[in-house]
């Protein structure tokens, strides 16, 4: 086989990009060598079983998914402010497009979520881990080897240009060959396994590690929007691994799932897709109203407003998240009495997500709102969020999808959604959760700039876009040469940018702030409601010495209010942790070379890549080390120097 | 967690861990629920699709359908005495049926691999048309599960010999009974679904 056949050729932009991995990579392997920190990455962070270590990887690489997803972007939009420039070519573009799409719903919003998940909901219900801490490495290393492998795609053998719905025949092997459809089903397969383990295992927790004497209505509302969340990818993950293993044997077996030939139905592709991918798109959106709702009662000084509706109506949506998927293609013909079924559905998704919205703004009537930089993030998905989903319910009429449909009208929707929702969440819970984290809070002066050319760029991104779609301009289509359409795209692609800037303001607030800021000492920054913020900070890593006895909603306030902490002295114990371990790594370094394998569709490697999987499985089950006890010397000695006593 | 720890009851569900462990297999199971469903869904919808291939009620037999299910609904039974030996604290009652349950199983699987290799003789196979995609794929992967069932249940004998009956191998046993119980009501949909109404239509 020739080194042309694998590594993509012909294009300057992934030359620079080629150029650019190498580089990256040798400075990094450079620096782990001169400072010696090869043995502390092992130790520390590739064999650890801790969820927040866990919850910080997923977090760094969701921030590096979405600078590589936004970077996608910004060559769309240069490509439709600039047609004349020929930026991009067709083909460039439509891979451009398929990965920009894939990369932000599946590696960056899931897994920055999951990544909050992992650090904050153990400690909002006095958890010392998951139930399954091995598992969750597992869960860690499927998503970021399947990650790695979609995102190599473009550098290795050439990325998918099928969109990122993949919609058959289209993404079959007669009309997309070669290994680039492969990327795309491998990548989000191995990382498939991994998000509906993390499903089990955070549902366990839930259910059975919670403190003492706390009800499920007891608990905080982010701990309920995971559990509600985990139930909907239980529920829907598994249909995605069968739509892919099925297109996956078409592709490379000569099945005729979605084939013609074999009187095989593209259209079921369709149906199976978005039976998985709509209620995707409540698994990115109910964690970030559990989110909101923390940051907005924290900062207006009031307990939520409604809490047991906002309980139920995110059970409603995630019931009802279930039941629309047809709304996805209402123009394949499915008959108005199908339609009507699923546009009805559809638009009573519109009535729980209301009762939230007014539950959030009666949190804020007649509050003393604090206008912190991750209460600004949360304050401005009201109103934005709104936006997206009142065209959502205009896109919801099965009558007028037929003029919206596969236009910039649709585009301006998800994205009013996706990003007023999910992506203003992970920033405010990010800026929220900071100090706990990391032990410093993100500077507020530089947080308000990144946060004023991220909300103003994306308004000035995307507002636009509504008028494009109503004016005809369809989506997916690299030529925009109609006059009437450039002054627009020309703003669009100039909000674009500017939530670009807004985004590296954001990371360099990361560096300016580790530098500079001021390290957090009580571990209760904000004045919190709830339970993570009752450990030290830095966070022990069995995170709390005594478990304390909870008895109602919000439950660190009257704690607060008695002067009761975690660390009660008498009531000491032996704490019983698990140990590291190098087998999550190593098992799906073994699978992740698997697919690697069947992507080229190299069998024999790709079945050794199986059975070396396996083995490792094997390994585990043989594996009987229960961890070891942390004794109570070393947790007074831990708590007293963290605590100051 | 050893504070979580009780006294009496089954083995494997004495300490947090087992319990835990159980109930996120209990959960991991409604997860193979919706993974057997969307198969059968999509060997539904493409049902008759056959293409130039043979049909297949022209191709399933009675006889060897009814074997395999007389040896995995019997092999599920086998499995529950395993259990029943295991509460009762002897081990060599659990191994001994356990390898039973085993022995029916692979026998089911020889089964299965002869009409696989029976209907690709006669023209029945992955590539031919769409219905048989969807046969092959939804029976095959209750064959693979088996297959991983049997292979998983080779590791616990092992286990067994080796630390006997304690609540970590008790709650490993139990786990792999519940998973062979599923195995075992998604072949009597499978008989059903396909087989029957496959050689009446």
């Amino acid at each position: 086989m020739n080194i042309t056949d694998i590594l993509v050729t012909g294009e300057p932009l992934i030359y620079g990009a080629m150029v650019s991995i190498v580089l990256v990579s040798t400075a990094a392997i450079f620096l782990l060598t001169y400072f010696k920190r090869w043995g502390w990455l092992w130790r520390e962070w590739l064999t650890t079983v801790d969820h927040k270590k866990i919850g910080i990887m997923y977090i760094l690489s969701a921030l590096a998914m979405l600078f590589r997803g936004g970077m996608d972007a910004l060559m769309m939009r240069i490509q439709l402010a600039f047609p004349g420039l020929n930026f991009l070519d067709a083909q460039h573009y439509d891979e451009i497009f398929t990965t920009h799409g894939t990369v932000m719903i599946i590696f960056m919003a899931m897994p920055f979520l999951i990544g909050l998940m992992n650090i904050i909901v153990p400690l909002q219900i006095g958890a010392r881990d998951f139930a399954f801490p091995f598992v969750n490495a597992v869960s860690f290393w499927s998503f970021f080897f399947g990650a790695m492998l979609f995102n190599i795609s473009f550098v290795i053998g050439g990325s998918p240009d099928a969109g990122w719905t993949s919609y058959t025949p289209l993404a079959g092997a007669a009309m997309s060959p070669g290994p680039g459809q492969n990327f795309y089903l491998m990548g989000l397969q191995l990382s498939g396994i991994g998000t509906l383990a993390t499903g089990v295992n955070l549902m366990v927790t839930i259910l059975k590690m919670r403190a003492p004497g706390m009800k499920l209505f007891h608990m905080p509302i982010f701990t309920w929007s995971t559990l509600v969340t985990c139930f909907i990818i239980v529920f829907a993950f598994p249909i995605l691994t069968v739509a892919l293993a099925l297109m996956t044997i078409d592709r490379i077996f000569g099945s005729q799932f979605f084939t013609l030939t074999g009187e095989g139905l593209p259209m079921m592709w369709a149906n199976l897709f978005w039976m998985w991918g709509h209620p995707e798109v409540y698994i990115v959106i109910l964690p970030a109203f559990g989110i909101f709702s923390e940051v907005i009662a924290t900062f207006a000084r009031k307990r939520l407003f409604g809490y047991h509706a906002m309980v139920w109506s995110m059970i409603i949506i995630a019931l009802l998240s279930f039941l629309v998927w047809v709304h996805h293609f209402f123009t394949m013909g499915a008959g108005a009495f199908v339609n009507s079924v699923f546009s009805v559905s559809t638009m009573l998704i519109a009535v729980p997500t209301g009762v939230k919205i007014f539950n959030w703004l009666a949190t804020l009537y007649k509050s003393k709102i604090e206008f912190t930089v991750a209460n600004l993030w949360a304050l401005a998905f009201i109103p934005s969020f709104v936006i997206g989903g009142v065209t959502g319910v205009m896109l919801g009429m099965a009558a007028a999808d037929f003029q919206f449909h596969n236009s910039y009208f649709l585009i301006a929707h998800f994205h009013y959604v996706l990003i007023a929702g999910t992506v203003f969440a992970c920033f405010a819970g990010l800026v929220f959760w900071y100090p706990k984290i990391f032990g410093h809070k993100l500077n507020e002066r530089i947080g308000k700039w990144s946060f004023w050319l991220f909300l103003i760029g994306f308004h000035v991104c995307f507002f636009p876009q509504y008028f494009l779609g109503l004016d005809g301009m369809p989506r997916r289509i690299f030529i925009t040469r109609i006059e009437e359409w450039l002054p627009l795209n020309v703003i669009s692609t100039v909000g674009a940018f500017g939530m670009g800037l807004g985004f590296a303001v954001f990371v360099f607030n990361i560096y300016y702030s580790y530098r500079y800021s001021e390290r957090e000492k009580t571990g209760d920054p904000w004045n919190g409601r709830t339970l993570e913020w009752a450990t030290p900070t830095p966070i022990p890593f069995y995170n709390f010495a005594t478990i304390p006895h909870v008895d109602g909603i919000d439950y660190y306030l009257p704690m607060k209010e008695k002067g009761e902490t975690t660390y009660d002295e008498s009531k000491l114990e032996p704490i019983h942790m698990p140990s590291n371990s190098g087998q999550p790594i190593i098992m799906m370094a073994f699978f992740a070379f698997a697919s690697f394998a069947l992507v080229f569709e190299w069998i024999p490697l790709a079945i050794a890549g199986l059975i070396g999987g396996f083995i490792m499985m094997g390994v585990r089950s043989f594996d009987y080390d229960e961890g070891y006890h942390v004794e109570v010397d070393e947790i007074k000695r831990i708590e007293r120097s963290a605590r100051g006593l | 967690m050893s504070a979580h720890e009780l006294k009496t009851g089954p083995l494997e569900y004495r300490t947090q861990e087992g319990r835990m462990s159980i109930l996120g297999f209990w959960i991991f199971l409604g997860a193979e629920v919706v993974l057997f469903a969307t198969l059968f869904a999509t060997y539904a919808v493409l049902f008759g699709r056959t293409a130039d291939a043979p049909h297949p009620g022209e191709l399933f037999e009675i006889k060897t359908t009814l074997i395999m299910t007389f040896l995995l609904l019997t092999s599920s039974f086998t499995c529950g005495i395993a259990i029943h030996e295991m509460r009762r604290g002897s081990l060599k009652g659990l191994m001994t049926w356990l390898i039973i349950t085993l022995l029916l199983g692979l026998g089911f699987l020889g089964f299965e691999i002869y009409e696989f290799m029976h209907y690709a003789h006669e023209g029945a196979t992955l590539q031919s048309s769409a219905f048989w995609s969807g046969f092959f794929v939804l029976a095959g992967t209750h064959g693979l599960h088996v297959t991983v069932g049997t292979g998983w249940a080779i590791l616990l004998l092992i286990q067994l010999s080796r630390r006997g009956l304690t609540n970590v191998t008790n709650r490993k046993v139990f786990i792999i009974s519940l998973y062979w119980h599923f195995l075992d009501v998604v072949w009597i949909f499978i008989f059903t679904g396909i087989y029957l109404i496959g050689m009446v239509i």
